[in-house]
């Protein structure tokens, strides 16, 4: 039972019983009602800015704004009135009338919020046409394109960038029709504080933010006949993509996926698990000899390029915390030109690695100058798993239609702790199942830690080894990235090993990810649908252990020799360095 | 530090020593010149007379007179005003050089410096400023210090009953009383909306929080208005008192005054005020032993429009980008830092301590039966007497217009007046005669506003009006709201292509459509109120609107775009003025033979037809 007081209104006609503080935007979804909107982003940007929910209620001057306003006890409101139309209409035309209009060229064709109300609302020509504000284009950071000539100021963007991730990157600067979203002194945000999460990108309801494309560059080395196209893809991909192509959210495409990947030509397509795995080696392994040698602690992962590029703008100090394993999918491409490249006999500068992944501070990362081996780039080009479906979209391969096949040997095989990667909590589970048995010398038949599952920002949990209690902690998302930063930073941080994601929820809600629209966000649980498929991989999985893949084995046994060896070191560890936080 | 019975002492030594201030038969033989230090005054060389006067009576050794600062009399027109006390001599237009005569004709020899004194709309010279017939209709409460006291000398502040309305409070009355008689007297926001402000002040002290603040609105960003300004440099301890029986009314021990940087003397003024009222204890910890706590601090606004709108003024106070939030929750719930938070405009808080003095009976008294007391206006644009004045509730637009402010210059036509400002709407001549309160303003599709009040001849395009307001909103429009941000941005290009003759009928009807739209969607009063110039305009004159995009003519003849200046060759002489007064060489003509305008070159910068003695050219 609800303690809560319940207070009945009439929307449009029907009645309707809320938990009182429920917004009339909330109470008339429950009637079936669905007042449209623009900026509202629920819990993040809930700012009445636009105008689009303006409804009407009985007995007061002017508009109410639905998506704040809360629901009262007796209270008459009208969603479609002529006036409210009326106003709707204007919103949208003088929107329309300060935006770039090149809908069918657009990256949001078709996933347009604004699109989606014109049609809604049959808007058929701009009745106010006038000056436009214009924006230079900012691509200059390898990861984000920012057009503003297309932004609505919905500033969903900032809000996402302000109180989630509570960086504050961007802001609103100028007044009036003037007004734009800008970062300190409008630099690019490549050279400001920004981390290339992405997560503006997954706010915006139009084309002003997108991840840079390397579709093309990709399609050139697929055409290539010299060029060996080595593609992997990273374990949120598989649960995401299908969601482009119209099916459920979370939906488990891999067969399919691999499928077409292979259409696509891709001379070989891998599974970075299986490279997450090879991570939970080094990674283990370095957390075990930091702490029976008194090293740095807590250790902290180092696989989320956004987390890294936070810590080294805002924390150069501590990154001697951070792990120096490189993140899975950078290990792997280290290992498909040199392991793969030698035994197969294939020209290390021949191949080209590509990474699909759900993450644009990918793209950042694969340019690092550390990510790479003997002149040797490491990864070649990183795609969204956006990209990826526009690339299957542009083969004309009816996505929904594939059969399913697996990814190829040799490097096909991968564990469930690979697959959990891609959501929050997961990497850190992995790292446990191969730390615990590291340390007790023996195969534990615990495998599931759910307590470092789940949507919580900071998880803990404290577990008691071969005689030794080790304090663990699960972050995701930069705020509480800060609040582990700032508590090491006062000598505070009771933690063994830490594992941070940028992205609040991990990569299943990375940036480079479907984009889902603010209705969809609000109805149902974007991140759980997608991590719960990921933790019924790992459930169906085999083999659930790291350390227990074969091929795995076969690695260190052929070529790596063991964790932390000269040649792991060489291939598969990084170095970090304190970057200022604006490049002004 | 003082005790109350020492502000006392003071207040009665001090009132008898000013005595002549606002005594004509003071019994005194000390002579106070007194000089407006009041921004327009200033401009014009106040401080510099105040100096050569002090430097005189130096050289001179002349005992007993002394030269006193003051704030604005309300006459800027005839500004810098020097007035002479307890004989009430108004001079007017002062210019450092006169100041010598005055010392040596007025003060030594005791004769009137004839040609300084201020002449009256009907070119009678008057000797004193009761004489005047702009002020006979006026009714002074908030401006009632306003030129009597030195605004930097609290003891002439007490002198003249000074924080006894504090004192009356904070030792008899409860806190119910005091909203109570604020009620009762029916005062009502001053900043605009007209709210009943002891209904504010009552949901403030009935709202549930540990911190309560009060604030005062002098963010006054109204183009013409300037009556905030004055009582804050003219009298700036009232708006202190006034803060604090309000923050004894509500349960606040904290104040915050926001006022505009580009205000600089009120804001001088008001940081000594409030030095001073600390250095007396009047500010701070436990004044006057009742246990009541109350300090106050000034915020400096960065001219922001916007940041005049009570939400967006919180926003800035607490070091945010001014933006309005949306209402509900209103201040008195969740206000500054989420807490309960009261906030009035300086002249609502003007007039508090007199209403507490006098009771809320005297105040009802004044004004009509919805409006009670007065309202100050600042009286600007064609007419005859520019400045402050302050009249009852239900005075017309016709006595504050004609009989106050002395009518149009230069025999030209009363068109209508524009109140409220760029929020507000414009009164054409058939509403002459409306007694002006909150709801008559309202009902002819205008609004009090804040109080500026511009007055129009027959010369002004209302198009042109509805065009200067528009620029006014979009250049200040915050840029939250879709409507406010591009809607108002849209009108003024409608409203740009009409003057420039390039409008069609569609025009029109786009633009009324938007205008009301952008009222009703629109965050906050400053969108909703953005369009009522042209909607008001609208509806007083769409003949002048149609006259622009069917005829193609501006009637008034201020659109230079749809200006055709000829000569008419009946009435040119061939004088060759206009000729030689053309800046672009436009006109030719040989003497004594009509002269002609070559459309070509022509400007439309109308000097020529100024210049004409012969009426021989029109637009």
């Amino acid at each position: 039972m609800s303690n809560k007081e319940e207070i009945t209104l009439t929307i449009d006609g029907k009645q309707v019983s809320v938990e009182k503080g429920t917004t009339i935007l909330e109470a008339a979804k429950k009637v079936n009602i669905d007042i449209p909107t623009l900026c509202f982003l629920k819990e993040i940007n809930e700012a009445g800015d636009c105008r689009m929910c303006v409804v009407e209620v009985e007995g007061r001057r002017g508009f109410a704004t639905s998506c704040i306003q809360k629901a009262e006890e007796g209270m008459v409101v009208k969603t479609n009135t002529p006036n409210v139309i009326e106003a709707r209409k204007m919103v949208l035309d003088l929107t329309l009338s300060n935006h770039e209009r090149d809908c069918l060229t657009c990256s949001r064709n078709g996933n347009c919020e604004l699109q989606d109300l014109c049609i809604k609302y049959h808007v058929q020509n701009v009745e106010y046409e006038g000056e436009r504000t214009e924006h230079e284009i900012d691509d200059a950071s390898p990861s984000i394109v920012r057009n503003f000539n297309k932004c609505i100021l919905c500033r969903r963007c900032i809000s996402t960038c302000k109180k989630v991730q509570e960086i504050g990157a961007i802001d609103c600067a100028g007044r009036g029709f003037e007004s734009s979203v800008s970062t300190t002194y409008n630099d690019s945000l490549k050279d400001v504080d920004c981390t290339f999460c992405g997560q503006c990108i997954l706010s915006c309801p139009t084309g002003a933010l997108q991840e840079k494309e390397s579709i093309e560059d990709v399609w050139k080395k697929l055409r290539d006949p010299e060029t060996y196209v080595i593609v992997q893809t990273a374990p949120a991909v598989r649960v995401a993509l299908g969601e482009e192509f119209g099916m459920p959210i979370g939906t488990n495409v891999k067969g399919k996926m691999v499928t077409a990947l292979k259409e696509l030509g891709f001379d070989k397509v891998f599974d970075t698990n299986t490279g997450a795995d090879l991570t939970i080696m080094e990674e283990a392994n370095e957390f075990i000899e930091r702490l029976q040698n008194g090293g740095t602690l807590p250790m902290i992962t180092s696989c989320s390029p956004g987390w890294v590029r936070f810590a080294e703008k805002n924390y150069g100090e501590l990154l001697g915390h951070l792990s120096s394993c490189k993140s899975p999918h950078q290990m792997f491409g280290a290992i498909l030109k040199s392991y793969f490249a030698e035994k197969y006999r294939i020209d290390r500068n021949k191949i080209c690695t590509v990474s699909v992944m759900p993450c644009i501070a990918k793209k950042y990362e694969c340019s690092r100058p550390e990510m790479e081996v003997d002149g040797v780039r490491d990864v070649d080009y990183v795609i969204t798993t956006r990209e990826l479906a526009k690339m299957i979209k542009q083969a004309n391969i009816e996505f929904t239609e594939l059969e399913d096949n697996d990814f190829e040997d040799p490097m096909g095989e991968a564990s469930g702790a690979g697959a959990i990667f891609g959501t929050t909590g997961g990497v850190m589970e992995a790292a446990i199942r191969t730390a615990v048995d590291t340390l007790e010398n023996k195969s534990i038949d615990k495998i599931e830690y759910k307590e470092v599952r789940g949507e919580k920002g900071i998880k803990e949990a404290t577990l008691n080894v071969a005689g030794k209690e080790i304090k663990i902690a699960v972050a995701s998302g930069l705020a509480n990235a800060r609040k582990i930063m700032e508590q090491i930073k006062e000598n505070k941080s009771p933690y063994h090993f830490v594992e941070i994601m940028a992205c609040p929820g991990g990569c299943v809600v990375g940036g480079g990810q479907p984009i889902k629209s603010s209705k969809t966000r609000s109805a149902v649980d974007v991140r759980k649908l997608r991590a719960d498929s990921i933790y019924a991989i790992d459930e169906k999985s085999k083999i659930r252990k790291s350390h227990e893949n074969p091929f795995i084995k076969k690695l260190y046994d052929e070529y790596l020799e063991k964790p932390g060896s000269h040649l792991s070191h060489k291939y598969l560890h990084t170095k970090y360095n304190a970057k200022a936080k604006y490049d002004i | 530090m003082k005790s109350l019975e020492e502000i006392n002492q003071i207040r009665e030594q001090k009132r008898k020593e000013l005595d002549l201030r606002v005594n004509l038969k003071a019994n005194t033989r000390e002579k106070h010149i007194l000089v407006c230090r009041g921004t327009g005054c200033t401009s014009s060389k106040s401080p510099v007379i105040i100096d050569t006067f002090r430097k005189l009576i130096e050289e001179k050794h002349i005992e007993n007179v002394k030269v006193i600062q003051t704030g604005c009399f309300g006459l800027c027109a005839k500004g810098p005003i020097v007035i002479i006390r307890p004989e009430d001599t108004f001079y007017a237009m002062v210019t450092p050089d006169d100041c010598e005569e005055i010392i040596n004709t007025h003060i030594v020899e005791g004769k009137l410096v004839e040609r300084l004194l201020c002449k009256d709309i009907d070119e009678s010279v008057v000797h004193s400023l009761d004489e005047l017939s702009f002020y006979k209709k006026q009714k002074r409460i908030a401006l009632k210090n306003c030129g009597v006291i030195n605004p930097e000398s609290i003891d002439e502040y007490i002198a003249f009953d000074g924080y006894k309305a504090l004192e009356k409070v904070l030792t008899s009355m409860s806190q119910d009383e005091v909203i109570e008689e604020i009620s009762k007297s029916g005062l009502r926001g001053r900043g605009g909306a007209g709210f009943p402000t002891g209904k504010k002040w009552s949901f403030t002290k009935m709202a549930e929080g540990d911190q309560k603040y009060v604030v005062c609105n002098a963010d006054e960003g109204d183009p013409g208005a300037f009556m905030d300004r004055s009582i804050l440099e003219g009298d700036p301890h009232c708006v202190i008192e006034a803060m604090m029986i309000a923050g004894y009314a509500i349960g606040a021990d904290k104040g915050y005054i926001y006022v505009r940087a580009e205000y600089p003397i009120a804001v001088h003024r008001f940081q000594v005020a409030i030095d001073q009222a600390r250095e007396y204890g009047i500010l701070g910890k436990n004044i006057w032993n009742t246990g009541f706590n109350f300090d106050l601090e000034i915020r400096l606004g960065a001219g922001a429009f916007v940041c005049g709108e009570e939400t967006a003024l919180l926003e800035s106070i607490e070091g945010r980008r001014g933006q309005p939030r949306l209402k509900p929750p209103y201040p008195a719930n969740a206000g500054l830092w989420g807490k309960p938070t009261l906030i009035n405009n300086v002249e609502t808080y003007a007039n508090i301590t007199k209403i507490i003095l006098n009771g809320a009976d005297w105040y009802n008294s004044i004004g009509t039966e919805t409006s009670k007391g007065t309202k100050v206006f600042a009286l600007g644009g064609n007419v005859v007497n520019v400045g402050l004045v302050e009249v009852p509730m239900g005075t017309t637009l016709r006595e504050i217009v004609f009989d106050i402010g002395g009518g149009i210059p230069g025999g030209k036509e009363f068109k209508a007046a524009q109140t409220g400002g760029p929020s507000g709407g414009c009164i054409p001549k058939e509403h002459l005669d409306t007694p002006i309160d909150y709801e008559s303003l309202s009902s002819i599709g205008s609004m009090m506003g804040s109080g500026g009040l511009i007055v129009m001849d027959d010369t002004k395009c209302m198009v042109n009006l509805a065009k200067f307001y528009l620029g006014f909103t979009v250049d200040e429009s915050c840029g939250k709201c879709t409507p406010c941000r591009i809607g108002t941005k849209r009108m003024l290009e409608i409203l740009t292509k009409i003057c420039d003759g390039e409008g069609t009928e569609s025009d029109i009807e786009k633009l009324e459509t938007l205008a009301k739209n952008i009222s009703k969607a629109s965050v906050c009063g400053l969108g909703q109120t953005a369009p009522n110039p042209v909607l008001s305009t609208l509806k007083y004159f769409k003949d002048e609107y149609k006259a622009h995009v069917v005829d193609k003519k501006c009637p008034a003849g201020e659109c230079k775009a749809l200006a055709s200046i000829t000569i008419n060759p009946e009435l040119c002489k061939g004088c060759g003025i206009c000729k030689r007064n053309c800046p672009v060489d436009a006109i030719t003509g040989e003497v004594k033979q009509a002269h002609k305008i070559n459309p070509e070159i022509c400007i439309k910068c109308g000097s020529c037809v100024e210049k004409c003695p012969f009426k021989a050219i029109s637009k």
